[in-house]
């Protein structure tokens, strides 16, 4: 006991002297969670349109300012031709171009059907695939618009249609905020706790400090303790300033129980120490332990159901992401922030990460020799 | 009881199969200053990572303190100081926080054993609120020393002590190992400078990871042939050149301004050197009989 409260204070020391490392800690998490969830932003907006009317008409430009009223268009041009338009998707001016034909009012009302033309820059896929969909929708809504006016107008019953209400439930004005912000908060914690885990155990490596430790009766059990627990407490002290960050700036009040929520942290902390320790054991240089520990957090981030929904990737990603501890710290932050799950919800998760933190720990232990 | 003891002590490094140190034995006797003195890549740091437990042996077996350093590892990190070659303390640390460090870890307090760094901390002690990070290299090594001293120590290894520091310091050092030596600490030494060896009680050459001669400094100058001498003229590379072709020259090397050069056993005078070199057409040639130096001893032990 006395010898890990000399670590421990050894190792407090350190780190509030390293005025940088500090900075990290604090201006870290505060800065990336003011930034990140507004750049990391799945609704489109701003997509440059270029319209060709070839019909001039009233119905035509009704349904141009239906679709620039949405909020998601901007309409960049109004080339003549089609193959002007082209030219500003090549030159990356237009994202889509909508060509209306020639006679589109006369035909609308005449045949009661018309055929517009959309084309694509799918350059950027997301964009593209959404701006797309977007756009179609737009127009069949303007369908519908023109079918209702008509069928009251010759007093014909309309035809039957399916109308479906959706109604988005845990997040009902669809704020991406509440979705990334308890994901992003799971990855800093992850970063901090991963990363410095393993720096502060190289770094000990690499000066040699570690061979003094090694003579001392220091046993092998107090000399890991001694550096996981301060980054244990640390990993605890960013999440509390992520939560207070996502408070005071987004407005995000969990709806279950903020105990449960530090309870899950607590137990998954010491998964991604352990993996932090472990790679510290493979690795002899800081420069090393940071492009090991670079690779698996991109990996973690992007395999952890953070950007891009699990349930949506290929079965091999699926097992992967399986075997990633961030993907259950983010599925639980969302359950707890968002939907209020309690802890019966959770419980399966709380006894995944107890076992990936028993597992590492282990791994890392074994692999950590005091002789060589 | 011998304060260190190896017995064919071995260790071999990587898929090459480098030999680092070839079956070593040796041993040191309490309250000894044993020296290993040695080039760079002799084999001194491996010898000192086996004994110190940090470094498991290949081949041989060896004790501290009479502890074997492989079953007994435990017991014997309690009872030695280590100063490995390289600052090894933690540099954003201050130099009281360092010695208060090692101190706790070792169950004791600087109270305790001041009596044991008391002449190498009042050096320390205007700096002790600095950064062991920011001080001298000469101030490195004491914070060092204090550091492997303060839980008193039965043996004491120091490798490399004066590697990098200035000549006044290095002077100073050995003083202190001294007084320490008179405390009754045993201590293993490590050193590339010759000079330093002089000092110890007991001397190891080694090179290539084999030990070349064991003895006290005096003795091992002692078996040195006496028929050594200084040689100086102009053009010293080619005057070398003809001295080692001369017939009753058992080799000649530079050394500072001089040559220095080994008569063969029979030859007791230069004056035959002279003659032959004079009818080579040196001229204004100095010779002097001199005492060997263990430099001296090392470079024929070499050969």
């Amino acid at each position: 006991m006395r010898t890990i409260r000399l670590l421990l204070e050894k190792e407090f020391r350190q780190i509030f002297r390293n005025k940088s490392i500090l900075a990290l800690i604090l201006v870290m998490p505060t800065m990336q969670l003011i930034i990140l969830p507004l750049a990391a932003n799945y609704e489109v907006k701003n997509i440059n349109l270029a319209v060709v009317d070839n019909d001039h008409s009233t119905s035509s430009a009704q349904m141009v300012n239906k679709i620039v009223a949405s909020g998601y268009f901007k309409l960049c041009a109004s080339p003549a031709t089609f193959e002007q338009g082209m030219e500003l998707i090549e030159l990356d001016k237009a994202d889509l171009i909508l060509e209306i034909p020639a006679g589109f009012e006369r035909n609308i009302t005449r045949e009661g059907s018309e055929k517009v033309f959309l084309a694509v820059n799918a350059i950027n896929g997301v964009k593209a695939g959404l701006g797309g969909t977007y756009l179609s929708t737009i127009i069949k809504n303007y369908n519908q618009d023109i079918l209702l006016k008509w069928a009251q107008a010759s007093k014909i019953p309309a035809a039957p249609q399916i109308n479906i209400t959706a109604s988005n439930w845990f997040n009902p004005s669809l704020n991406y905020n509440f979705f990334m912000v308890p994901g992003i908060l799971a990855i800093l914690v992850t970063m901090v706790g991963g990363f410095l885990t393993a720096l502060n155990i190289v770094k000990e490596k690499e000066l040699g400090t570690i061979e003094q430790i090694n003579v001392t009766p220091i046993k092998k059990v107090h000399f890991i303790l001694g550096k996981l627990i301060p980054f244990w407490i640390l990993g605890n002290i960013v999440f509390t300033i992520g939560l207070l960050v996502s408070y005071f700036i987004y407005g995000i009040v969990p709806v279950g129980n903020l105990a449960l929520m530090y309870a899950f942290v607590i137990a998954y902390l010491p998964a991604v120490l352990g993996f932090g320790l472990l790679v510290s054991t493979f690795c002899e240089t800081q420069q090393q332990a940071m492009f090991i520990m670079f690779f698996f957090m991109m990996i973690f981030m992007l395999m952890g159901g953070l950007f891009t929904p699990i349930e949506s990737m290929p079965k091999w990603a699926q097992m992967v992401a399986q075997f990633n501890p961030v993907t259950y710290l983010i599925k639980v932050m969302r359950m707890i922030v968002l939907k209020g799950s309690g802890f019966r919800d959770v419980l399966p998760h709380f006894f995944t990460i107890i076992l990936f933190g028993v597992v590492l720990n282990i791994l890392a232990i074994l692999n950590y020799r005091k002789t060589s | 009881m011998f304060a260190v003891e190896a017995k064919e002590l071995s260790k071999v490094y990587g898929k090459e199969k480098t030999i680092a140190v070839d079956a070593v034995s040796f041993s040191v006797k309490q309250g000894e200053l044993f020296g290993l003195i040695g080039p760079d890549g002799a084999g001194k740091s491996s010898i000192f990572r086996m004994l110190t437990t940090l470094l498991l042996p290949d081949g041989g077996e060896a004790s501290v303190a009479g502890l074997d350093i492989i079953k007994d590892y435990k017991e014997i990190r309690k009872r030695l100081g280590y100063m490995p070659g390289k600052f090894s303390l933690y540099a954003d640390l201050t130099v009281e926080e360092n010695l208060n460090f090692f101190a706790t870890v070792f169950g004791t307090t600087i109270e305790e054993n001041y009596h044991l760094i008391k002449d190498i901390y009042v050096q320390l002690e205007p700096f002790k609120n600095r950064r062991a990070g920011k001080l001298s290299g000469g101030m490195k090594q004491k914070l060092a020393l204090c550091c492997a001293l303060i839980h008193k120590p039965e043996v004491l290894f120091l490798d490399e002590p004066t590697t990098g520091v200035d000549p006044v310091s290095r002077k100073e050092f050995w003083e202190m190992l001294k007084r320490l030596k008179l405390q009754g600490i045993s201590i293993l030494v490590s050193t590339p400078y010759m000079d330093e060896a002089a000092l110890c009680d007991k001397i190891a050459l080694i090179q290539g990871g084999k030990i070349l001669s064991i003895d006290t400094p005096s003795a091992i100058v002692e078996a040195f042939p006496s028929n050594l001498f200084a040689l100086k003229g102009p053009s010293m590379y080619t005057l070398l050149q003809a001295t080692n072709n001369c017939p009753m020259v058992e080799h000649a090397y530079a050394f500072g301004e001089y040559a220095h050069v080994i008569l063969r056993e029979k030859e007791q005078s230069p004056d035959a050197l002279l003659a032959y070199l004079v009818e080579k057409d040196f001229t204004a040639l100095e010779i002097k009989r001199i005492v060997p130096s263990i430099e001296d001893c090392f470079i024929r032990l070499l050969r």
